[in-house]
């Protein structure tokens, strides 16, 4: 008695987990949750937040609202207990209702179709009737034609005074669906991966240093396992403007003292090592940092020539007698469009400029500008040139380091969903019966169809397959 | 050569055409919706055509930037999606294909009357509000062949989406019997939110300088009319909204006699509004979802943040996951689907332009 109860109340709770109902309320309420919080500032600061909620509750009322919603969750919708809760219950109720429904589905399409007759066949939802002055046989033929010329496989039994077939097409297509919700399933098994067994970070790696950790926040670092150098930072732009082009750095990896990887990694293509992937995410200028001029003399006609300086430092261009000297830097040269004067517009390395003391033999010094991104400012008297190539040394790359064990699991769960949807919606598992009965001067034909899909489709496929048929069995009774 | 006038041709032609399928419809005379078909083909080929000079000249502009890049490579960075302006032109562009298919599979011109305007909208829409037209150079981060195929089948699967929209819409308009209907009530005022809207970005168009119009969509957002900062304009304008809103749903019954004249029937619209569904859904997860996942995880390691452009697709995912679930397991049938199929289309518009209008989003695609 207790034990028949106990199963009661089981099997009452299994039906609700396995509900089409519950999927819709989680559905609604995961769906009105996501959109409150892209109303809402996520894990922002308060005074954010309290700012937006005054415009509707006004300014007296929103601290309290906020600290009412703050403990709601809402302003950590996507990481608050009950968000995840909901996501639990979503898989709980996808997982349930798979293993409820599995079963069926399986027998169905283990289960062999048999013939049937031309009663039960009116008894289907789509179902046709039509009557031949031809002998049985001769219909039969030419059903079998028409419906193999549909790419069906027929099956026939005979009957006394009638000849029945069957066929089916696309049953395992029934299974897609399935494999649609698994992979929902895989998905979040592959979130869970990443986020139990991976790490997210960043790291700022000034150019020319090397480091074996990297950060999570501040104060908590992660080991890498290897060494990580940046040999150089770059930023591309297009011509005739600040858009950015490209953001580069060259990393190297190294272990065990050794060199092991060397790649140039710009936004969208980057190195991975080990399972942990670096990304190029930004870039900034150090502050105090003294860095390295690099240059390319070019003597006219000859040989070009790289040498690297320090601020104030010498050079000179080779069998010229022409010596140059580091005078100044600009970051981010232009001209004020108003006074004419060459000013400096920003902190960062936009279109950066190094100004060089030239000393020719002659005793007749002057100060010239090369500017980075314009190597033509370089000619100098004479056809000499001098490439400014980089300020080495003052720039730091932003690197997103990032280790995801789940990433690869997602991909697949991806693909299987793309795959599995795409059958799910345009194979249709359809079934064909065929009753063929009468004496010799009127035969009756019954045929009926069940599909799980689109019904006027399937429809229009039968008509034109009986159109066929009919077709041809007039063609043949009037030789 | 310069792909505009083809736009501007393409552009006069769907808005002819939108004019004429709402004559067809009226007085249902064969030849009109012979010409209605006729405009609307014209203005595809027209349309396909700058779509390739743009295409070509992205691919020169590409190549003149990058010297060293191969055939390949420019000819997917030069496709014709880079901004918001190509991409809603490409929308517009694969809505129309999705209309011709259908009237040449089901021959029925109707369903034009209620496409075409979605076309026209946003023709209107990129007109108005100010979006660049220039072909820009492409930032590192959007120099993806994953952010390629991703805009390219979600608005494939936007325009699948737009379609069940016309269909759902005029679905309810043929089996509704009476304007107290909630089902109905809701789709006219969806509709007349759409138009007043629509109607309230032409009015800050108009008023706002040639400098304020570049900026447009960020900052001047119906701030001429429901949202003015002057109180009595404001109110008028709520006022004038509600009104109209209030006039498409008094109204909006009329066009069923006009639908029920034609050989539409309200199966076949409700047909081709869950086919149109059926395409889109799976186009916009692998599309939408999927590769947009991707592509932000190969740009910054991060294949989720929950970022308000991709919550809200994740929303229209969830509408449209409902739309099936409830259609196919849940027994909703009717009128009930049917405003699924207009909440869907509300998200996804949402998706693309509330966000970066309405939350201003952190993506900084789609806000160029
Ligand atoms: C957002 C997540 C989900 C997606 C994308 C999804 C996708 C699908 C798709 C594409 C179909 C086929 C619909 C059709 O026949 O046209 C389907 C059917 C179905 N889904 Fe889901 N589903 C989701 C969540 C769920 C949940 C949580 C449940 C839990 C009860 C569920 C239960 C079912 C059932 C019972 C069917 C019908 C299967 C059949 O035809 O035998 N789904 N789903």
């Amino acid at each position: 008695m207790e034990n028949k109860e106990k199963k009661d109340i089981f099997e009452s709770i299994w039906h609700f987990l396995a509900s089409v109902q519950l999927a819709i309320i989680v559905l609604i309420t995961l769906a009105i949750s996501s959109i409150i919080g892209t109303f809402v500032e996520q894990k922002a600061e308060p005074a954010q937040n309290i700012a937006l909620l005054a415009k509707f509750f006004g300014d007296s009322a929103a601290p309290s609202v906020y600290n009412v919603f703050a403990k709601l969750g809402f302003m950590d919708m996507y990481g608050s207990w009950w968000f995840t809760t909901f996501l639990v219950i979503f898989s709980i109720n996808l997982i349930v209702c798979s293993i409820d429904r599995f079963p069926k589905t399986w027998r169905f399409i283990k289960t062999p179709q048999k013939p049937m007759s031309g009663s039960a066949i009116k008894s289907l939802p789509i179902k046709k009737e039509l009557t031949f002055k031809a002998g049985i046989n001769t219909i039969k033929d030419e059903f079998m034609n028409s419906l193999k010329a549909s790419k069906y496989h027929v099956s026939e039994a005979t009957e006394e005074n009638s000849v029945r077939l069957y066929t089916q097409k696309g049953k395992y297509a029934r299974l897609a669906v399935y494999v649609v919700h698994l992979s929902i399933i895989l998905i979040f098994i592959g979130a869970i991966i990443g986020i139990r067994f991976g790490f997210k970070g960043y790291l700022n790696l000034p150019e020319g240093s090397t480091s074996n950790v990297l950060y999570e926040s501040q104060t908590k670092s992660i080991p890498l396992g290897f060494y990580v150098k940046c040999n150089w930072y770059d930023t591309q732009y297009y011509e005739g403007g600040d858009m950015p082009k490209e953001f580069q750095s060259e990393l190297v990896i190294i272990e065990d003292g050794k060199e092991v990887l060397k790649k140039v990694i710009e936004v969208n293509d980057p190195l991975t090592y080990k399972g942990i992937t670096f990304f190029q995410s930004n870039y900034g200028m150090m502050p105090n940092a003294v860095g390295q001029f690099v240059l390319d003399i070019t003597p006219a006609g000859r040989q070009e020539k790289r040498i690297w300086l320090r601020f104030g430092e010498t050079f000179e261009i080779p069998g010229t007698g022409i010596k140059g000297r580091i005078h100044d830097f600009s970051p981010a040269l232009t001209r004020d469009r108003n006074t004419g004067r060459l000013i400096t517009y920003s902190d960062n390395m936009v279109n950066p400029a190094v100004a060089i003391e030239f000393m020719p033999p002659d005793g007749n010094n002057y100060v010239g500008w090369i500017l980075k991104r314009y190597p033509e400012t370089g000619i100098i008297p004479g056809g000499h040139s001098v490439k400014f190539v980089d300020y080495w040394g003052v720039e730091y790359t932003g690197l997103q380091v990032s280790k995801d064990p789940g990433v690869w699991l997602i991909y697949l769960a991806s693909i299987l969903m793309g795959i599995s949807l795409y059958i799910c919606f345009f194979i249709s598992s359809k079934k064909i019966w065929v009753d063929i009965s009468g004496d010799k001067k009127t035969v009756s034909v019954v045929v009926g169809g069940t599909t799980n899909r689109s019904r006027l489709n399937f429809e229009r496929e039968i008509d034109q397959i009986l159109a066929h048929a009919s077709h041809a069995i007039e063609g043949r009774s009037n030789k | 050569m310069n792909s505009s006038v083809f736009f501007d041709i393409s552009a006069g032609a769907y808005i002819a055409a939108m004019i004429t399928y709402v004559i067809y419809l009226v007085i249902r005379n064969g030849t009109v919706g012979l010409v209605a078909s006729g405009i609307t083909i014209f203005g595809f080929v027209s349309q396909t055509a700058a779509l390739i000079i743009r295409w070509i000249n992205s691919y020169d502009f590409w190549m003149s930037s990058h010297p060293m890049s191969g055939f390949m490579e420019a000819l997917l960075r030069g496709a014709p999606l880079r901004n918001l302006y190509e991409s809603l032109i490409f929308f517009v562009w694969s809505i129309i294909l999705g209309h011709i298919l259908i009237e040449f599979k089901y021959k029925n011109r109707s369903l034009g009357a209620f496409v075409t305007p979605i076309a026209a909208m946003a023709l209107l829409f990129i007109d108005i509000s100010g979006t660049s037209k220039e072909i820009q150079p492409l930032i590192p981060a959007l120099q993806s062949n994953w952010l390629l195929f991703h805009v390219l089948l979600s608005f494939l699967g936007y325009a699948a989406f737009g379609v069940s929209f016309g269909a759902a819409a005029a679905y309810l308009i043929m089996v509704t019997e009476s304007k107290k209907e909630i089902p109905y009530i809701i789709g006219s005022v969806i509709t007349g939110i759409f138009i007043v809207v629509l109607v309230g970005m032409g009015i800050d168009f108009l008023s706002l300088s040639a400098a304020e119009r570049a900026q447009l969509i960020q900052s001047h957002f119906l701030r001429a009319s429901l949202r003015s900062a002057s109180g009595g304009v404001a109110a008028v304008s709520w006022v004038v909204s509600i009104a109209f809103i209030f006039v498409v749903w008094q109204f909006g019954l009329g066009l069923k006699k006009v639908l029920g004249g034609l050989n539409l029937t309200h199966t076949m619209l409700d047909e081709i509004e869950y086919k149109s569904i059926a395409v889109g859904f799976p186009l916009f997860t692998i599309g939408g979802l999927i590769m947009g996942a991707i592509w932000a995880n190969s740009a910054w390691g991060k294949y989720w943040t929950w970022d308000p452009k991709e919550t809200w697709s994740l929303i229209t995912w969830f509408v449209y996951a409902l739309y099936l679930h409830a259609r196919f397991v849940g027994g909703w049938r009717g009128k009930r689907v049917a405003i699924l199929a207009l909440i869907g289309f509300v998200a996804v518009i949402f998706t693309y332009l509330g966000v970066n209008l309405v939350l201003s989003g952190l993506h900084s695609y789609g806000s160029g």
